[in-house]
């Protein structure tokens, strides 16, 4: 600012004078700022108007602007402005979009569902989002499981069977897994011998001595492994008794063991201590039926089904 | 403290008016051509039809809900993103080519702010009359005929830019359709929003604002000055030859030459007027002889070339960022100085290279620098890049992603199995069937499950699982495979992916 410009101005005072001389500058703000401020204080008076904003009472004062939308249920709810009522429209609204696709979800049989390719698509994005809200917890992400834990839903054994029916089923009622302990009733070296015997039956190295004492001891009433298991091993598919003859183990952690030594063991483990933690729970009524039906028709196609 | 800075640095200077005087010539017939031409162009194109199976019949429509734009026979989808990004590298590069070359063309002839801004002079200059006019209008007080011209102005530039902003928003939505609802009150609410704001930035841009959007707003006008070099073409004020040895003089009607500095533009324009009926090229030469005799330059200090300049600068002060090079001022002096036989080009395309020649030789385009070759050939490449991008395009898109959550399953026999989802877009204009088939791995360890082939919708994706069985023996030697899409009688267009396969034993 040059010197001539400050001169040529004549300066303001408030115009009162205290103690003779003593005087205010005084010094208006800019024009521009003022403006502003009438400006922001017409837009608070519109903003009032428009959404909540004073506490009045034990309510508040709602403002003029309303969210309607239809709830689940069919009815009609109208609140005042707010970020609740705003994510139920939006919540409602998204329901509303995918009722259709339920509905004809619920309206076929599994077999047309799979092969109908705009259904499959809607299975595939429905259905892993109801998976991963879901299920996932124990069965991870991509359905894999824990082993010693969660069955792991990608592979082709099914432990009580993998047709859509079934699927249905454990999905609706849930699953007790339940293997009793078997240290209570017979030693260590007979279940040394069952733990080679099973081994043997899916090609794992074993002490065959031991594995022909433990064939007659899976069928023996000593031991009674065939009531579940079948003489033959293979598993009794209703009550969720695991096919001993493949390569598949939930339980045992075979797969995990580096010596065959370390695989037996880990089968002995088994026997000796029993399995009471095969839950899990039921799903009727914290899903609906068309949920699960989906869930249904993307578990199955997780692993192929049976 | 140097005089007269304080002024300059006033942080707002209120806008002195320009009232543009018209004119006639090449560069004003050449403007309006491109005027026209855009106009036509932009305003008729989005009711253009074009017959579609599945979509509105409209040439152009920037199908936004649909995420596709339809583009005649093109349907460009957000996977071509790259076409885009091509497009707006070769417009950059154009840019920077032409403006090597010539100078600022596109601010001059093309760009919409001159050409809106033209357009709404024109309106200016039916309603109030010449410039001479205008000035007298803008000069007296608020009456009557001042509200009505004014108004009636103002009223149609708002027309003007109404219709602007509606035209955009008939891109992105069927037209004929648009015009019903819009009307109606039918219309989206973003259609309302887009042309009112269009409209109200034409109004402000193109009635309002004018130069100073070129001047104090736009980038590209500024930038571009940058890209000048000595023998860059510009529109330049030959000055030896305008100012001589002791400047320029008036020409007064049958006096000859007065040695007198102009005071009034109004005045000239008499003189002219009246010479002209005097003139003819041998007393033109005569009179010419006569300047340079006395030690006068050839410019007559008509003042034309200000008047008529839209970004209200005089060229004869030398080139300058405000300069839009659009060539009115080349066709006021030609016009001035073919009034008195004097040989045109005072004002003229040339580059400073040439004008600082003693003698400069004719203006012509000089193309042959290393910048303006690589520009070119930049320019080629990308283009050539971008049409056999387009002319090559596939009918479908297809993405193929391994399933990895878990990457591979030991089945029961100790088979491992891994899974794919494939995901095909149909980017032609009808449905279409696609099989799925595999290279590389034995016959039946495919497993599509239900879909061994699917048909999808024009515009649509579609999901196919994809599972891989093979023994450990095979899966050990198999580390990738090909999956081959194969839009069904079309085996020309097979489209292979080469995909993994994972076993336990090659876990890293």
């Amino acid at each position: 600012m040059s010197e001539q410009k400050l001169q040529s101005q004549t300066v303001q005072t408030t115009g009162h004078a205290w103690d003779g001389d003593l005087q205010e500058y005084n010094n208006p703000l800019p024009v521009w700022w003022v403006y502003t401020f009438y400006a922001t204080v017409v837009f608070a008076l519109i903003y009032w108007t428009i959404y909540p904003s004073w506490p009045f009472g034990k309510g508040w004062i709602g403002g003029v602007s309303n969210i309607t939308y239809v709830n689940s249920e069919g009815e009609t709810k109208t609140h005042s402005w707010n970020t609740r009522a705003l994510l139920m429209a939006d919540m409602n609204k998204a329901a509303a979009a995918q009722k259709p696709y339920f509905d004809k979800v619920q309206a076929m049989p599994y077999e047309q569902i799979a092969k109908d390719p705009e259904m499959s698509g809607f299975i595939l994005s429905a259905g892993k989002a109801l998976f991963a809200d879901n299920c996932a917890p124990c069965h991870q992400a991509g359905g894999q499981g824990v082993v010693s834990f969660f069955p792991n839903l990608t592979d082709d054994d099914w432990l009580y069977g993998g047709s859509y029916e079934v699927i249905h089923a454990t999905l609706m009622g849930g699953r007790r897994g339940y293997m009793p302990a078997f240290n209570e009733v017979l030693s260590g070296e007979q279940i040394d011998q069952l733990a080679n015997y099973v081994a043997s039956l899916s090609n794992i190295g074993h002490d065959a001595g031991k594995a022909a004492a433990g064939d007659v001891l899976f069928r023996s009433e000593t031991a009674a492994c065939y009531y579940c298991h079948n003489s033959d091993g293979k598993g009794r598919k209703d009550i969720g008794a695991p096919n001993l003859t493949d390569n598949i183990w939930l339980w045992a952690d075979v797969l995990g063991a580096e010596s065959d030594e370390g695989k037996v063991s880990s089968i002995r483990g088994v026997i000796a201590t029993g399995l009471n933690k095969g839950v899990m729970p039921a799903w009727a009524g914290r899903l609906s039926p068309e949920q699960i039906k989906v869930l249904t028709v993307y578990v199955h196609e997780l692993g192929g089904g049976q | 403290m140097q005089k007269g800075l304080e002024d300059q640095l006033g942080l707002y200077q209120k806008r002195i008016p320009i009232f543009t005087r018209s004119v006639k010539g090449r560069f004003r017939r050449f403007k309006t051509a491109v005027l026209v031409l855009a106009y036509a162009i932009y305003f008729l194109l989005p009711w253009v039809p074009w017959s579609r199976l599945d979509a509105p019949a409209q040439a152009l429509l920037f199908d936004l809900p649909g995420r596709r734009f339809l583009i005649f026979g093109l349907t460009v989808y957000p996977q071509d993103v790259i076409w885009l990004a091509l497009l707006l590298f070769i417009a950059a590069i154009l840019l920077f080519f032409v403006t090597g070359l010539v100078g600022r063309a596109f601010c001059g002839y093309f760009c919409f702010q001159t050409l809106w801004t033209d357009f709404f002079i024109w309106i200016e200059r039916k309603i109030q009359g010449e410039r001479p006019a205008r000035v007298r209008l803008y000069r007296q007080p608020w009456n009557r005929e001042k509200i009505l011209k004014i108004g009636s102005t103002h009223a149609l530039w708002l027309l003007a830019s109404f219709w602007t902003g509606l035209t955009f928003v008939a891109y992105f939505t069927y037209a004929p359709q648009l015009m019903v609802d819009f009307f109606t009150g039918k219309a989206a609410a973003a259609a309302y929003i887009t042309a009112s704001i269009l409209t109200l930035a034409t109004y402000a841009a193109a009635g309002l604002m004018r130069e100073q959007i070129c001047t104090y707003v736009c980038p590209y006008g500024r930038f571009q000055s940058v890209m000048y070099e000595p023998e860059t073409l510009a529109v330049h004020y030959d000055a030896k030859r305008g100012e001589g040895a002791l400047g320029r003089a008036v020409v007064r009607a049958g006096r000859g030459i007065v040695v007198e500095r102009r005071r009034a533009g109004a005045r000239a324009g008499e003189a002219v007027a009246a010479e002209r009926r005097h003139a003819s090229v041998g007393a033109g030469q005569r009179a010419l002889a006569e300047r340079h005799e006395k030690g006068f330059g050839d410019c007559v200090d008509c003042g034309l070339c200000v008047q008529v300049c839209p970004v209200g600068i005089d060229i004869r002060d030398g080139l300058q960022y405000k300069c839009i090079s659009c060539g009115l001022c080349i066709d006021a002096c030609n016009t001035i100085m073919d009034s008195f036989g004097f040989p045109r080009g005072l004002i003229r395309y040339d580059s400073e290279k040439n004008l600082a020649l003693p003698t400069p030789a004719a203006p012509k385009v000089q193309w042959k620098r290393l910048k303006t070759i690589g520009y070119g050939v930049a320019l080629v490449l990308m283009s050539a890049y971008l049409v056999y991008s387009v002319a090559t395009r596939g009918s479908f898109d297809r993405a193929v992603n391994q399933i990895r959550q878990p990457l591979y399953v030991v089945l029961s026999n100790g088979d491992i199995r891994n899974r794919y989802q494939i995901r095909i877009t149909n980017k032609a204009a009808q449905e279409q069937t696609y099989v799925i088939s595999a290279r590389g791995i034995p016959a039946d360890a495919l497993d599509l499950g239900n879909f061994r082939e699917i048909t999808i919708k024009p515009g649509h994706s579609g999901l196919v699982q994809a599972s891989v069985r093979l023994p450990p023996a095979v899966a050990a030697q198999t580390k990738r495979f090909d999956l081959i899409i194969t839009p069904q009688g079309k085996p020309a267009e097979a489209n292979t992916e080469s995909v993994r396969f994972d076993t336990p034993g090659k876990r890293p």
